[in-house]
């Protein structure tokens, strides 16, 4: 008994939220239940399995070592958790106007729960089912734009291309189980002797991670997909998809594949000064607000890999560090993205003078730009400084000045957006948005997330020592 | 300690300010908000006098000369044992003097610009503005640790840039904001890698502890820590000289100073303020509070601080003979004069008589903020009463004007160095210091200060003198808001010089007694005379005396005129080789891969329209071959290099 009522504990995140799926099922047969009060029960279910994700935990093997907990794995868990209920929150009014609102859920939840499966996976078979479940429903939930053709286009290609992207790691899975005799992470980190095989076996999954994470030349398909999907997808994929296999990666690599590290720290400095690049250069000729936060994503991924890099605690602490702000920092910019939307205001120059018509929203926009630019004080500054921090632990310092010179670049685009909410004049369709109560409540959160993680001295520390 | 809410109120008043009209700018009034952001920052300047008097006469010193005190410590973020950072509040002599002197200026700023906007849209964001920026100098000027400071540094940054964009219907502005804040930043960038370069090295970021760490020499730690180790220096010597980068920027040494003049496009008591007498001396202000460290551990780059200053310094003067915007011959001149601090620094030495230079330094920041906020304030008296800033718009104006006719010529003689005005006292140390260190130094110092004696008095003569522009065109001087800091400020002025400086602040906190030596001081005013004499002659009364003058000296008057061509320079160096070199094949990338892509999009929405077989566009499979070929390539790369 006391082993079932362990296991509950340690699996609570995932089934809490295939309870919330599975009551989401329940009533759709049920007679139709109004939008709104669904959505509030679901919004609220969200926010207790949040904040049950950030309770204490001790390492656990569970399964034969197929899945696996630990405090850092719950505290990433809570992280994409409210990275959701955010979402609920800033689209709601989105939601509540589409006609298909609990599919669209369970369907986000469905992924969710992947992600879950995906960070605690203990084996490469189940993270490989893992980042399949987790893959999938979103090319099904890129495609809710029912009228428009590019929605369907995105999805499409989406599918298309996470089959290539999921076809070659399965290659390379069997390679590394027919180099190693094993596919359990703890045995196969002890059979990595960097033999060719292995090698080849190793850049297949790593393609996995770096399609996923739209690292450089992978991340082709991301312009189709978001550009074409509605914009809470596009804030779906651009904060909690991303941040979900960020995690994932970091890990495995500090931990599983650290034996490789000679082999592949040349690679991720490539891909990484190739991201951080090509990111910026996306980034800054972008016009449409959607695309130029989408694409700013991309750059910011290749920061990500700096720090992964440096392969050592600080990399994994950071990691998680960073996708924490830039959850906070990401969502309300996309928040205030999809106010304006409603009032057909896609475009930066449709930004002008946002700070004497909307100046809540143009403050709570400059600071998520500026928290995602790396200005400090916003907590982005210190996601960057710890990231590079990491990264810099292996003295490469060409690589970080370029880090560094990437930094300034994207100030340029960041700044690009407050300067037309603050110093241009506004334009002749300006004037008050409506702003819903709950969309209100989600952006004072991420405003509230921003600035306490950047002040808070115990947060980053608290992370460190979640690490094994 | 008692003491501690007094200092913590000085900044803290000033942001409340910031916050309560930041809040409620769309309903408060112009005027409402500039009694309320007076009223914080009065009390604030008064608390800082308090404070001074305090710390400099009655608890502030003891046996040993004055002491450091932290007077707050909150523990913030811990790396390691060693490596943390703390949030502090540093009470030394420089920093009490840096309180002072930026919030009786701001004060004085403040009561100006009630009248000088009167008028205009916007005034509660403007004295929210300065509210932040005040606080932001103040936190600066207080940090006990070199990440605090690197916080604040960009803080400042942050609000001199809303600052000079405030006038943002004007493209000129908006260019002039950008333009600051990205030189500055970039800048910056070589300050936070020196911090980490330093923070990694001394295994300390707060400024006491480095100091003490970094300037024990017969310490063996010490020794191995100033071995060479990078390109013939050690990384302490790359760390300094990174910090000092991040100075220059801020402080507007050449090459970094192009921003300086262009900022002159925000308001004029915001020139007054930020770029006349607080955050431009933030480089001069960092400098010294390193100072022990850079004497000791790392004097080569005090030799350079001494080359980049005086070379500054003259560079500048010569400029601003040259120009014919009023505000952009104040700005040329206060990069001058910051050349001047910079160079005293560096010609000064740790302790005792050594110190003179550290401390003629410092004496000049104090005395400069006021008698060049005051030639600001003035310049800005003459444009609100002609609307221009052109010379030609101007002349003849001291009947019109006569408050500040008169303390603008104060102010004049202060910078020139005539006694016994400030500027004579503070720069008489600057030359002493420098004559008994170089003779090559002192040359150009003296050089310069007949320089800046001449555009000083051609650009009085030129507004006060000279030929009227035309008759009765524009008005009189603003109200007494506008006259009453004038006055404060030309009482300053006259005044400042009499503090025996050497007492209070001082390289290594104990007294240092400085003398006047008449016969040393004869030759520099006499320089400064003739400076005075060959302006009135040139430009007293209209005459074609000046333009021969310059015809005769065509090429170096074109250069200086246009400044030397630095903006051309850079402007080469980021369109030329940037835009061709990077750009281009950027642009290239963008056209042909990346609008490719785009094209190829739009193309397959429309082939859908007809066929189903559109989505099959040819672009996901192409998408498909990027994919495994990088995935191929990186895979061979791999086996080869490591099999």
């Amino acid at each position: 008994m006391e082993d079932i009522m362990d296991l509950i504990y340690a699996m609570r995140a995932e089934l809490m939220v295939t309870a919330i799926l599975f009551l989401l099922l329940i009533l759709k047969l049920g007679r139709d239940m109004a939008h709104d009060r669904l959505l509030s029960i679901v919004q609220l279910l969200l926010l207790v399995s949040a904040a049950v994700s950030f309770l204490p935990e001790t390492d656990g093997r569970y399964f034969g070592g197929m899945f696996l907990t630990g405090g850092l794995a719950g505290f990433q868990k809570g992280v994409l958790a409210t990275a959701v209920w955010l979402i609920s929150l800033l689209f709601s009014d989105w939601l509540k106007k589409s006609a298909h609102m609990t599919e669209f859920l369970v369907l986000m939840l469905s992924s969710l729960v992947g992600m879950y499966f995906m960070i605690s996976a203990g084996h490469l078979l189940m993270f490989y089912l893992s980042l399949e479940l987790a893959t999938i429903p979103v090319a099904a939930i890129a495609a809710f734009d029912l009228g428009r053709r590019s929605s369907s286009e995105g999805a499409m290609k989406l599918i298309l291309s996470s089959g290539l992207s999921s076809g070659v790691p399965l290659f390379g899975i069997s390679l590394m189980y027919g180099a190693t005799g094993t596919l359990e992470f703890s045995v196969l980190s002890q059979r990595l002797d960097g033999s060719g095989l292995q090698i080849t076996a190793f850049v297949f999954l790593l393609s996995a991670f770096a399609f996923k994470l739209s690292v450089v030349p992978y991340h082709l398909w991301t312009a189709d997909v978001y550009e074409g999907s509605p914009l809470p997808v596009t804030a779906y994929l651009s904060v909690v998809s991303k941040g979900a296999v960020a995690f994932v990666f970091t890990s495995l690599m500090y931990r599983i594949f650290a034996p490789l590290q000679h082999i592949w720290y040349d690679m991720v400095v490539v891909l990484s000064v190739a991201t951080m690049v090509v990111g910026n250069l996306f980034a800054l000729r972008q016009d449409v607000l959607k695309r130029f936060l989408a694409f700013s994503s991309i750059a910011q991924m290749g920061f990500i890999l700096v720090a992964v890099s440096g392969q050592s605690v600080a990399s994994v602490a950071s990691v998680t560090f960073f996708i924490t702000v830039y959850m906070f920092s990401n969502l309300a910019a996309f928040g205030v993205a999809a106010v304006l939307e409603g009032k057909g205001w896609q475009r930066i120059p449709d930004l002008k003078g946002l700070s004497k018509s909307n100046p809540i929203l143009a403050w709570t926009m400059a600071l998520g730009l500026f928290s995602l630019a790396g200005i400090p004080p916003a907590a982005g500054f210190f996601g960057k400084l710890f990231l590079i921090g990491a990264g810099a632990e292996k003295g490469n310092w060409v690589f970080i000045t370029i880090a560094g010179l990437n930094m300034i670049v994207s100030l340029f685009y960041y700044l690009k957006v407050v300067r037309a909410m603050f110093m241009d004049a506004p334009g002749e369709t300006a004037g008050p948005a409506y702003v819903p109560a709950s969309v209100r409540f989600g952006l004072i959160v991420c405003a509230a997330g921003i600035i306490l993680t950047g002040v808070l001295p115990w947060v980053y520390r608290d992370i460190s020592s979640l690490i094994p | 300690m008692p003491q501690t809410a007094l200092i913590l109120l000085i900044p803290l008043l000033p942001l409340l300010g910031f916050l309560i009209l930041g809040l409620f700018s769309r309903r408060i009034s112009g005027p409402l908000s500039s009694g309320i952001a007076t009223s914080f920052i009065a009390l604030s300047a008064g608390l800082a006098i308090l404070l001074a008097h305090g710390y400099f006469f009655e608890w502030g010193s003891d046996a040993a000369g004055f002491r450091q005190i932290r007077a707050l410590d909150i523990p913030w973020l811990i790396f390691d044992r060693d490596l943390r950072i703390d949030m502090g509040a540093l009470v030394d002599p420089i920093s009490v003097m840096m309180l002072l002197v930026v919030s009786v200026v701001s004060l004085m700023v403040h009561v100006y610009s009630s009248s000088y906007l009167k008028g205009e849209a916007r005034i509660p964001v403007y004295y929210a503005f300065l509210g932040l920026f005040t606080f932001s100098m103040m936190g600066l000027v207080l940090s006990a640790n070199l990440f605090q400071i690197y916080i604040f540094w960009e803080l400042v940054g942050v609000s001199s840039f809303l600052l000079i964009g405030y006038y943002y219907q004007k493209p000129s502005a908006v260019a002039a904001a950008k333009k600051a804040f990205i030189v500055t930043r970039f800048a910056d960038l070589g300050f936070l890698i020196g911090i980490l370069v330093l923070g990694y090295e001394a295994r300390s970021l707060d400024f006491l502890t480095l100091i003490e760490r970094l300037t024990a020499v017969d310490d063996p730690d010490f020794q191995a820590l100033i071995a060479p180790s990078f390109l013939g220096c050690s990384a302490i010597t790359w760390g300094l000289a990174l910090v000092f980068m991040g100075g220059m920027g801020k402080s507007a040494m050449f090459p970094l100073h192009i921003w300086l003049p262009d900022a002159m496009e925000g308001p004029t008591p915001v020139s007054a303020l930020i770029h006349a007498a607080t955050m431009v001396v933030a480089g001069v202000f960092l400098l010294a509070r390193l100072f022990p460290v850079y004497a000791i551990a790392a004097p080569d780059i005090l030799n350079w601080i001494t080359g980049i200053g005086v070379f500054s310094a003259m560079f500048a003067a010569i400029i601003a003979t040259t120009q014919t915007d009023i505000k952009r011959v104040l700005a040329y001149s206060t990069m001058s004069q910051i050349g001047f601090m910079m160079f005293s620094l560096g010609v000064s030495g740790q302790g005792g008589e050594a110190g003179l230079g550290y401390m003629a330094s410092q004496f000049h920041l104090f005395t400069h903020a006021f008698f060049k906020a005051l030639l600001f304030l003035g310049a800005g008296s003459v444009i609100h009463a002609v609307h221009s800033n052109e010379m030609v718009d101007m002349g003849g104006l001291r009947k019109q004007l006569p408050v500040t006719h008169l303390t603008f010529l104060i102010a004049c003689l202060a910078i020139a160095g005539i006694p016994p005005f400030s500027g004579f006292f503070s720069k008489e140390e600057i030359l002493m210091a420098a004559s008994q260190r170089s003779p090559w130094v002192f040359g150009a110092a003296l050089f310069t200060s007949g320089l800046t004696a001449f555009y000083m008095f051609r650009l009085y003569f030129r507004i006060f003198w000279n030929r009227p522009a035309g008759e009765g065109h524009g008005h009189g001087e603003g109200g007494a808001a506008m006259v009453l800091p004038l006055t404060i400020l030309a009482a300053a002025t006259v005044l400042s010089g009499f503090i025996p400086f050497g007492h209070f602040v001082t390289s290594d906190l104990k007294p240092l007694e400085t003398h006047l030596h008449p016969a040393f001081s004869i030759a520099p005013v006499m320089i400064a005379v003739l400076g005075i004499l060959l302006a009135a002659r040139f430009h007293k009364n209209a005459s074609d005396r000046a333009e021969r003058f310059a015809a005769s000296l065509r090429g170096l008057y074109t250069a200086a005129k246009h400044r030397f061509y630095i903006d051309e320079v850079y402007l080469f160096i980021t369109r030329r080789i940037l835009f061709n070199g990077i750009g281009r094949p950027a642009a290239w990338f963008d056209r042909q891969v990346v609008d490719g892509l785009i094209n190829g999009a739009g193309t397959a929405t429309l082939a859908l329209s007809h066929k189903i077989r559109g989505l099959q566009s040819g672009k996901v499979q192409q998408y498909a071959l990027i994919f495994l070929v990088a995935v191929i390539l990186l895979a061979l790369a791999a086996i080869s290099r490591w099999t």
